[in-house]
């Protein structure tokens, strides 16, 4: 086997050192009756390099890849283009290979790409600080929820209509255990009952409103309006950002009044990869960086006088504070956060903004050619990269006839919404720098044909 | 540099000659020793290193009061300068490339290229998570064949494929529990967690909404039986146990504990970490566990990237398997791979705990660690927890003269070998022989950890280690020993030969500085006054 390097002679001299006559010796606390005798029948045996590369690009080929096609989705997971030199720099092995920078004299590039990283997010989500990285975007929204319980010693937390409902799942599923209050809203058809509908929930008890920004259906919430109303309440206002290159282009949420801005950070470096791994986003105020979930990289000196960079504040973490801790965390999202970090140090402030007004411009287009296609309707007044368009039919079935006609033609709000019907005609449809003009007449020469 | 000092160790870069004076360049780098600035004191504003379109559209007017006055402030650099930052960024990295990381269940082996290459066919790395399922039936087939072989090799009922990392596993696997508790209509509130068990399980078991109860180690570094039955009644809903365990041991009695808990009503929670010492060799669900995370980046290799992504698979019993979260995959009678999620989650799935996660888990860690298992197959990956186990065992017996191993009469260890610093010179500890490690060239092991050891030390060498290798890793263990017990106190001032001296890690927390304030453009590199003392 090429990745183990003892040889049958190395086996036998070591377990000459160790004083036992077969490998089987050292199984010996295991009861016999529980040991296998041999290779566990079910799974093939090794195979060359050669031959797992066949099967596994045979597996591969029976996916129609986003490149391949006119591709219109979003919700929550963006098609961007990704710089050669960001998947070429994250595969050097010093990085790629590298373990959680315990040992910080040895780690300080991973180290430094971090607090590199917190500070991009920070100033990204116009918050004071920011962690190293968390799983992904639902989780850090279940995070954000218990951090703002920890900080107002309230329990109760708003939803608004507009977060992605698989966030709102994962935190629903999470306070049933924890016994969190959690009141969820429904989305409206107009955006500013949607806000109106989250000011109206907050009250007294009130630990904090979360808010979509923009919301599942592309359209942008007034954040100031709704950070006023918390915090004459008391609570908390939680920012929810599924697509930061939005951030080059509007208002960053910590300016508009948010006190924790969470979000996806999959947009930027790290591609789709049906799901995951992806990376978690989370700012917040200073004076909340206790109660902050999540590894911290954090800015010293090293006995010479030379700065450098260690993790820090982990009396608030699992390994020290065993079920007192501020979070079960253990491992964050180091490559992803890596990835993000050379994508936006390539971009630069004036890179994502430029490129948010080429999204938005691709989505213009996108927009002006759909509603010429008889039947379908715009439902958003304000939109970034992606829109929610009013079909004459059941959305799911149309996604479906869209894919059997080659062109992967958006998210159907029935997939995403199945308990709401009178979302079902809502198709949600996304444009990134990465769709053509001729993508658009594809798409809207085979809606068309759909639709007819 | 080649001047051998008093205490007959090498002085530190910067330093030469016997009257110690510091040589110094100008530009603060020593040959390939290198420093690097950070990317906003080398960036400034406009700089972009990507070509992009200029839009022809002006934003559309819904946008305007949503629209931001300024650019965020972000400094940019081009892309030979991204190249060359990041580059030298990564030299100041030590990495499992370069040589072991002996870290006790932090299990890190090499990281083969092929599940690199594998994982970013476009077919895999250029799919969306909601796309038709027509359209991404293979990657449907990914997740189904690497379930399928996670639940043989560890001979369980189910296994949930969702969970991001081994914490997010653990928590997955106790809301199993809680759920299956609910559905008996049974309010059972406190999970067992023996004292060996890793720091994640006590939080977990809290974050689930349990109470968590500690369970003492025996003097033998194993969990006490005794004082788990009695502590079993109506409020356990189960035990957390790590085995093989954080002592480096396997817990033989696992059977009988099992037993104990399922008569008292409760389920055993095993967390899987240290996988990789008995794969192909025991199948966890013949000892009586009923939830199980499997750290694919540990056993199946999937690399670390200096802190995760990793991913958290849960195998579970006849007994769990029905409280499984959405979303995963089911063979259908029409012999294809389906998803069910919130959409077309039917009756037969009512009892599905709730979501986890946004989207399907970790699926780019799925293909690296399909690729693993097929390269290995079942042969292989027997071998994997032979060698494994018996590298370890080779390092325990090899230094176990110079470093007191606390239960090294309790038998053969398992995947990992735990020593102690008793015995040490007078004001010598666990932290000296780390920081030699280092100018010895290793990542040092895991230290002062478990709890139950004073002055901990766990080594794990992993199966990828070859027999020369670990005879230079024991070598350099056993002279730092030595030296410690022979008070050499160049030790206290180690490393030498790192990118950093020992960092204060005191001034990082009492005030924390964890964003960058300077001003962007102009470089911190060090002065000549920093790095040259007088």
């Amino acid at each position: 086997m090429r990745y183990l390097p003892l040889t049958p002679a190395d086996r036998a001299e070591m377990l000459g050192v160790i004083g036992a006559d077969t490998v089987d010796d050292l199984f010996v606390d295991v009861p016999a009756e529980a040991r296998l005798s041999g290779p566990i029948a079910g799974l093939p045996l090794r195979a060359s390099e050669m031959a797992v590369e066949r099967h596994m690009s045979a597996l591969a080929a029976k996916n129609l890849s986003a490149g391949s096609a006119p591709f219109f989705l979003g919700a929550g997971a963006y098609r961007h283009h990704v710089p050669a030199s960001v998947d070429h720099l994250i595969q050097r092995g010093e990085f790629l290979t590298a373990y959680t920078p315990y040992q910080p004299e040895i780690a300080q590039g991973t180290l430094q790409v971090l607090f590199e990283f917190q500070t991009q997010v920070a100033r990204l989500f116009g918050t004071d600080i920011a962690n190293a990285s968390m799983y992904d975007g639902s989780t850090a929204c279940w995070e954000a929820i218990l951090m703002a319980a920890r900080v107002t010693r309230k329990d109760r937390a708003v939803l608004s209509g507009g977060l992605h409902p698989h966030y709102g799942e994962v935190v629903r599923t999470m306070a049933k255990f924890t016994e969190d209050d959690i009141v969820s809203l429904s989305p409206e058809l107009v955006a500013e009952a949607d806000d109106a509908a989250v000011i109206a929930a907050i009250d007294d008890k009130t630990s904090c409103v979360v808010v979509q920004y923009p919301d599942i259906l592309g359209r942008i919430p007034d954040l100031a309006a709704i950070a006023e109303a918390a915090h004459a309440k008391g609570a908390l206002l939680v920012a929810v950002v599924t697509e930061p290159v939005a951030l080059g282009m509007i208002e960053a949420p910590g300016v508009l009044g948010a006190d924790i801005v969470v979000g996806e950070g999959q947009s930027l470096g790290v591609g789709l990869q049906f799901g995951g791994p992806y990376l978690g986003l989370f700012g917040c105020r200073e004076k909340f960086v206790r109660q902050m979930p999540g590894r911290l990289c954090g800015q010293t000196v090293d006995a010479e006088g030379k700065r450098g960079f260690v993790l820090t504040l982990s009396t608030r973490e699992q390994h020290i504070r065993r079920e007192k801790a501020t979070s079960n965390i253990c491992t964050n999202s180091g490559l992803c956060a890596l990835a993000f970090s050379i994508h936006l140090t390539l971009l630069g402030g004036d890179g994502l903004a430029r490129l948010a007004a080429v999204n938005h411009d691709r989505t213009q287009a996108l927009v002006e050619r759909l509603t010429a296609v008889p039947g379908v309707t715009l439902l958003n007044d304000a939109y970034f990269n992606e829109v929610t368009l009013v079909l004459p039919r059941d959305a799911r079935e149309v996604v479906r006839e869209l894919a059997d006609r080659k062109v992967l033609g958006g998210v159907s709000l029935g997939r995403l919404f199945p308990e709401a019907s009178e979302l079902h005609n809502g198709l949600l449809v996304t444009a990134t720098e990465t769709v053509t003009d001729e993508d658009i007449e594809t798409f809207a020469k085979e809606l068309e044909g759909v639709l007819a | 540099m080649s001047a051998v000092n008093a205490a007959g160790w090498r002085p530190s870069m910067g330093e030469t000659g016997d009257s110690g004076e510091k040589f110094v360049t100008s530009s603060g780098d020593y040959g390939l020793m290198l420093e690097e600035a950070l990317s906003f004191e080398l960036g400034a504003e406009g700089k972009c290193g990507v070509d992009l379109d200029t839009p022809a559209r002006a934003p559309a007017a819904g946008l305007s009061r949503f629209l931001r006055k300024a650019a965020p402030a972000l400094p940019g650099l081009t892309e030979p300068e991204t190249v060359r930052h990041y580059t030298r960024l990564s030299r100041q990295n030590y990495a499992i490339d370069l040589g072991p990381f002996p870290l006790g269940s932090c299990t890190m082996k090499h990281n083969p290229r092929l599940n690199e290459k594998m994982a970013r066919l476009p077919g895999f790395s250029d799919v969306h998570p909601l796309q038709p399922q027509k359209s991404v039936e293979g990657a449907l087939e990914v997740i189904e064949q690497l379930a399928d072989w996670l639940i043989t090799l560890t001979g369980m009922a189910s296994v949930a494929m969702s969970p991001k990392a081994g914490a997010h596993g653990e928590l997955c696997g106790l809301l199993c529990i809680r759920a299956a508790l609910d559905a008996r209509g049974e309010k059972r509130d406190v999970v067992l967690v023996p004292e060996s068990a890793h720091g994640t399980n006590p939080a977990t078991a809290a974050f689930a909404g349990f109470k968590v109860q500690s369970i003492p180690a025996t003097p033998e570094g194993r969990v006490d039986l005794d004082a788990l039955k009695a502590k079993l009644g109506p409020n356990v809903a189960g035990v957390m146990i790590t085995n093989p365990n954080t002592c480096g041991l396997f817990e033989p009695e696992m059977k009988a504990i099992g037993d104990a808990v399922h008569a008292a009503g409760g389920y055993v929670y095993c967390d899987g970490a240290n996988f990789n010492a008995i794969v192909g060799k025991v199948r966890p669900g013949d000892l009586g566990v009923d939830a199980m995370h499997i750290n694919l980046h540990k056993t199946f290799s999937t690399p670390h990237g200096g802190g995760g992504p990793g991913a958290g698979p849960v195998v579970l019993s006849e007994a769990l398997a029905p409280f499984a979260p959405l979303p995963f995959v089911t063979r259908g009678d029409d012999g294809r791979v389906h998803l069910v999620e919130e959409e077309n989650a039917g009756e037969g799935h009512a009892q599905a705990f709730g979501r986890m996660v946004a989207f399907h888990g970790q699926m780019g860690m799925f293909t690296r660690a399909l690729t693993y298992i097929l390269s290995h197959g079942a042969d292989g990956l027997r071998q994997v927890a032979e060698d494994a186990v018996l590298n370890a065992n080779y390092v325990l017996r090899s230094c176990e003269d110079l470093l007191p191993a606390p239960f090294a009469k309790s038998g053969p260890c398992m995947h990992e070998a735990l020593f102690s610093d008793a015995g040490l010179a007078e004001g010598f500890s666990t932290l000296d022989i780390a920081k030699g490690l280092i100018d010895e060239g290793f990542h040092p092991m895991t230290v002062y950890f478990p709890l139950v050891v004073k002055g901990a030390m766990l080594v794990e060498p992993t199966e990828t280690e070859s027999k020369a290798g670990l005879d230079r890793f024991i070598g350099s263990l056993r002279s730092l020993a030595q030296r410690a017990k022979d008070g050499d106190q160049s030790l206290h001032s180690a490393p030498h030969f790192a990118p950093r001296r020992r960092l204060d890690e005191t001034l990082a927390a009492r005030k924390p500085v964890l964003v960058w304030q300077g001003q962007p453009g102009v470089p911190a590199t060090p002065s000549l006054s920093e790095i040259g003392g007088s």
